[in-house]
């Protein structure tokens, strides 16, 4: 699925138009280019094109109502003498057959249409790519996200390097109450919880910077738990990597200690050097007893 | 008294609990607003006191409503503690949306905190204090009636429903002049609601106020499911009831199953705060995975709680001003109950991105599509009602047509956040905001303004004035769309809910229409209030005594306008589907019957204001940890129930002669009355009499 997607090109009308028209007049038309219209990666663009199909289809369902009910209202007034009056009609068997088999077979196929994309585009599925898969695993924090590359033994905060093209597996957990990862251009999103881990696959195909933030309230800090995703080419990512390992700020005691404190940085933070396991020490913390995390 | 006993008696009180304090230190906007807020609660009390003191009505407010165990009196206060909740939580509305307009890679007027509170308090009032008793009001004031009955099953527990949601509404009040309010929502999600992150009174204020008004609302719906099976007059079967009482009935079997998994949410929250246990902390095994499960149990059947009250009265009123028969009657009633059932089997969509695999989403899903289905059969029968109708376009009828084309719309982006896939890109954005205030507005709030304008005239002898009903709807439309549809923009963009800051320049157009949006929508609301004001100030021109302006259908339109305290002087006897509309055709529905006889009635109990306001005691020592006040508040409940046992004579018996003399009142305003063809209902001329055409 990393290969792109070649979009049809009535979706890609559409989403030309969609760029265009909404809001153009009010210049907020840039809104756009943060949502999945401006999709980026594969999984993004999938959603996207379930959205078109879910749109499409809904359209045939909500449009009845929205075209009869002012019809009828505006036919059958008092003051039109010239429509039928049968106050004592209150059933057909054909108006029943209309008004619950279609509904019911238009939900039974959008039924199986969810079926298929919950599998296909469940966060936890791996996405099957022939380039190797970038382990990161997440943390949130107050207010923060700590994204530690484990093949690589470094940590970032608030800055999420990937290279173009190779599928990203997010490992989630939470160092304080719950959170919820999101990157709109990219796709999302999965919950943070402290001492359990949840996973979410992405994948950029272009290079860029797309937001993520936090989208669960947790603090007074919480509007600025915004981070940047850097997707990068191969080379830029490798150098990128080299760039934190020579940060020379070794995640040690003092640094960890910070970690868990209230605070929104005011810029992204590079971590040279992790211990092993560090992911899973955050989510041991909460497993057990206080007295045993002292020892 | 020496320094350590203060503690004792007060608690965690502290003199910066109070928004005067706070706002005296340090007046920044933020502050003042806060005191302000707080300064028109202590007023508008003290000045309501001094009216009501003024014009000497103490004894008449205790006699007449204050103890009354009239299912009517019970609903009109209801509605008033609606009215009252909704202005609170709309004007905090409006903050909120000034605050994102201004707070553009800007402060804006209030800081995190106190934003964080005005969305908590919003949620939580709309919900529990503002939806629950309007519909709770409309529940009380109408079924009985439509079922030919005197009272509810247990009129006494009535009263106690009424007073604990009353005092958990005054403990919301309170709460904005002592204390702060919690910041961690209306869904209180724990970890960040427990003590280790969340040490203050807030959460405890959110606790016992949702416990409070969750027990009463577990008790009404027990109490209106037993008065519709148990108090129907003869000939009102099940399959005769008006589609109202339906959704009565469905509504208070989804509040007996979906309001205790909610008090047993709250609860366990509060043995974690105050006993030390780990039911949903981080550590110890705790797990707040169980908190979302309990609460969206409870949270997803309350959806529909909220609004199956409204489709009971969009299918009253669609009828009645299309002058025909409900489309449908029986696809309705299986549609209703469809709903109610399949509202039990969807809880787990308010939380696809907890990483549940993808079965179990796709199953939850689909199970959420599924609603959609007796959903659209009920907006195709009320489509089909006014076919071959003639529709009249009275307020009421224009919330309708308003309802249908608006639901739609959020329909269709329910049915996107049913897609788990399509969800994860929207979940907890503005996008999930737009869609619920999408579902509610139409759903709940115009349901229940159709139903305040319907009824009001039954309720209290005169119409609602028509123009300014109508200023108010269009306002309540043109608010709505400008206020919600930017929010589906901004939460597709990314901006998540609760968003007390923004750094995002393109989002500022969108807010500044959401801000203009939320004005109207204040300007909606004080239309309805001067609605209010020149209907009562014209009531005279406008009185309906004979009872029926609208050409009515139930059994409620058989009465005076407003219903005498019993009622029916003789219980009816039902014969079809409408039985006044049929009998205003078939024969003479205002022929005095043979003979009275005397009826019984509850008599007035001062148990219920008594436990409100011992149980707002216990609460509110609970809350500040002011133990002997909490001690104080549980032994005056027990007493209170133990003494109202002892109370024998709990009757009053209405003689003859008084029944006789309400009903010659009645019938002569009946026989003076002109009986008017329907063009000219929303007119002067409407006395209550509707010209019968066969």
């Amino acid at each position: 699925m990393t290969d792109r997607r070649s979009e049809r090109s009535w979706e890609k009308a559409l989403r030309t138009a969609a760029m265009l028209s909404t809001g153009g007049a009010l210049s907020g038309c840039d809104v756009l280019k943060l949502t999945v219209v401006n999709h980026a990666g594969p999984i993004a663009a999938a959603q996207w094109h379930l959205y078109v199909v879910v749109g499409i289809v809904l359209v045939f369902v909500a449009g009845p109502v929205l075209l009869l009910t002012p019809i009828m209202a505006w036919r059958y007034r008092l003051s039109n003498e010239h429509s039928t009056y049968k106050p004592k009609w209150d059933f057909s068997w054909w108006i029943e057959g209309l008004i619950w088999i279609p509904p019911t077979g238009i939900v039974i196929g959008l039924a199986f249409l969810l079926w298929t994309y919950t599998h296909r585009l469940d966060p936890y599925r791996p996405i099957a790519s022939t380039q190797p898969t970038v382990e990161v695993q997440a943390v949130g924090l107050d207010w923060k996200w700590l994204f530690i590359y484990p093949d690589h033994h470094v940590a970032v905060i608030n800055q999420l390097a990937i290279p173009v093209g190779r599928p990203i597996h997010l490992s989630l957990t939470s160092g304080t109450v719950m959170q919820s990862l999101m990157v709109p251009r990219l796709g999302g999103q999965i919950y943070a919880m402290a001492g359990m881990r949840t996973e979410l696959n992405l994948a950029a195909s272009q290079p860029g910077v797309f937001r993520g933030e936090n989208t669960q309230y947790n603090g007074p800090g919480f509007p600025q738990q915004k981070f940047d995703v850097v997707a990068l080419p191969a080379p830029d990512y490798d150098r990128w990597l080299a760039r934190v390992r020579a940060a020379a700020h070794p995640l040690d005691t003092a640094a960890y200690a910070a970690l868990f404190q209230r605070s929104v940085p005011a810029h992204p933070i590079y971590y040279s050097r992790t211990p092993d396991g560090f992911f899973g020490y955050i989510m041991s913390r909460f497993r057990s007893s206080p007295t045993e995390n002292e020892r | 008294m020496s320094a350590s006993v203060w503690p004792a008696v007060l608690g965690r009180f502290e003199w910066h609990a109070l928004p005067f304090v706070r706002a005296w230190e340090n007046p920044t906007l933020n502050e003042l607003i806060g005191a302000g807020a707080a300064a028109i609660v202590v007023v508008g009390a003290i000045a309501l006191i001094a009216l009501i003191t003024l014009l000497g009505k103490w004894r008449y407010l205790w006699r007449e409503w204050l103890t009354s165990l009239d299912h009517k009196r019970i609903g009109i206060m209801y509605v008033v503690l609606a009215f009252v909740m909704l202005s609170r939580a709309l004007v905090e509305a409006m903050l909120m949306r000034l605050q994102q307009a201004t707070a553009i890679n800007a402060p804006g007027v209030v800081d995190p905190e106190h934003f964080a509170q005005l969305f908590s308090t919003h949620g939580s009032i709309m919900i529990f204090f503002m939806a629950m008793p309007f519909l709770t009001g409309a529940f009380n004031y109408v079924m009985p009636l439509q079922i030919g009955a005197r009272d509810v099953a247990f009129p006494l527990l009535n009263s106690i429903s009424l007073w604990l949601t009353g005092g958990a509404a005054g403990l919301m009040m309170i709460s904005l002049v002592v204390g702060t309010f919690s910041t961690g929502g209306w869904s209180g999600y724990p970890p960040y609601t427990e003590l280790a992150f969340s040490p203050g009174v807030g959460p405890d204020y959110w606790i016992w106020a949702v416990t409070l008004g969750s027990i009463a609302s577990t008790l009404s719906g027990l109490n209106f499911a037993v008065t519709i099976y148990k108090k129907r007059c003869p000939g009102m079967t099940l399959m005769r009831m008006p589609l109202f009482v339906w959704t009565t009935l469905c509504t208070s079997i989804l509040m007996i199953f979906a309001m205790p998994p909610l008090t047993v949410a709250t609860a366990l929250l509060a043995l974690d705060r105050y006993l030390g246990f780990h039911f949903f902390t981080n550590d110890l095994g705790g797990n707040m995975m169980n908190y979302a499960n309990l609460f969206w149990l409870f949270g997803h059947p309350e959806v529909y709680v909220l609004i199956l009250p409204a489709f009971g009265v969009y299918s009253e009123v669609v009828s009645t001003f299309s002058s025909k028969e409900l489309y449908g009657y029986t696809s309705l009633v299986l549609a209703t109950m469809a709903i109610a059932v399949l509202s039990f089997t969807v809880w787990v969509h308010h939380f696809f991105a907890m990483g549940q695999s993808a079965n179990i989403n796709a199953v939850f899903g689909i199970a959420t599509m599924t609603i959609g289905v007796p959903t659209g059969v009920k907006i195709y029968d009320w489509i089909w009602t006014m076919f071959r109708g003639q529709v009249r376009f009275t307020v009421p009828m224009l919330y309708s047509l308003a309802f249908m084309m608006t639901f739609v719309l959020g329909g269709f982006t329910g049915i996107i956040l049913a897609f788990p896939p399509l969800d994860y890109l929207v979940h907890n954005t503005l996008f999930l905001v737009a869609h619920f205030h999408n579902m509610l507005i139409p759903g709940l709030l115009y349901g229940m303004l159709a139903g305040y304008h319907y009824w009001f005239p039954k309720a209290f002898g005169f119409r609602l004035d028509e123009k300014w009903g109508r200023v108010s709807f269009g306002c309540w439309v043109i608010g709505f769309y400008l206020a919600f549809m930017p929010l589906y923009v901004l939460g597709a963009a990314g901006m998540a809910r609760r968003t007390q800051e923004v750094f995002e320049p393109s989002f500022r157009p969108w807010l500044y229409v959401a801000g203009v949006g939320a004005l109207i929508l204040f300007g909606a609301l004080a239309s309805l209030f001067v609605q209010l004001w020149v209907s009562i100030r014209d009531r005279e021109a406008n009185r309906v005594t004979a009872g029926d302006p609208w050409d009515g259908r139930g059994l409620e339109w058989s009465t005076s306008a407003p219903p005498p305290d019993y009622n029916f002087a003789l219980l009816p006897q039902v014969r079809g589907r409408d039985p006044f509309y049929d009998g205003k055709r078939d024969g003479d529905p205002y022929a005095p019957p043979p003979e009275y006889h005397p009826i019984e009635l509850p008599r007035n109990s001062m148990t219920g204001p008594v436990l409100g306001i011992v149980g707002t005691a216990l609460a509110f020592g609970l809350v500040w940890h002011m133990w002997w006040l909490a001690i104080l508040g549980t032994v005056m409940i027990v007493a209170t129930i133990i003494a109202r046992s002892f109370a024998r004579d709990v009757h009053r018996t209405i003689p003859v002669h008084e029944i006789e003399r309400t009903e010659a009142h009645w019938l002569a305003a009946v026989a003076a009355a002109r009986a008017i063809p329907r063009q000219l209902e929303m007119t002067p001329l409407n006395q209550g009499l509707a010209a019968v055409t066969r």
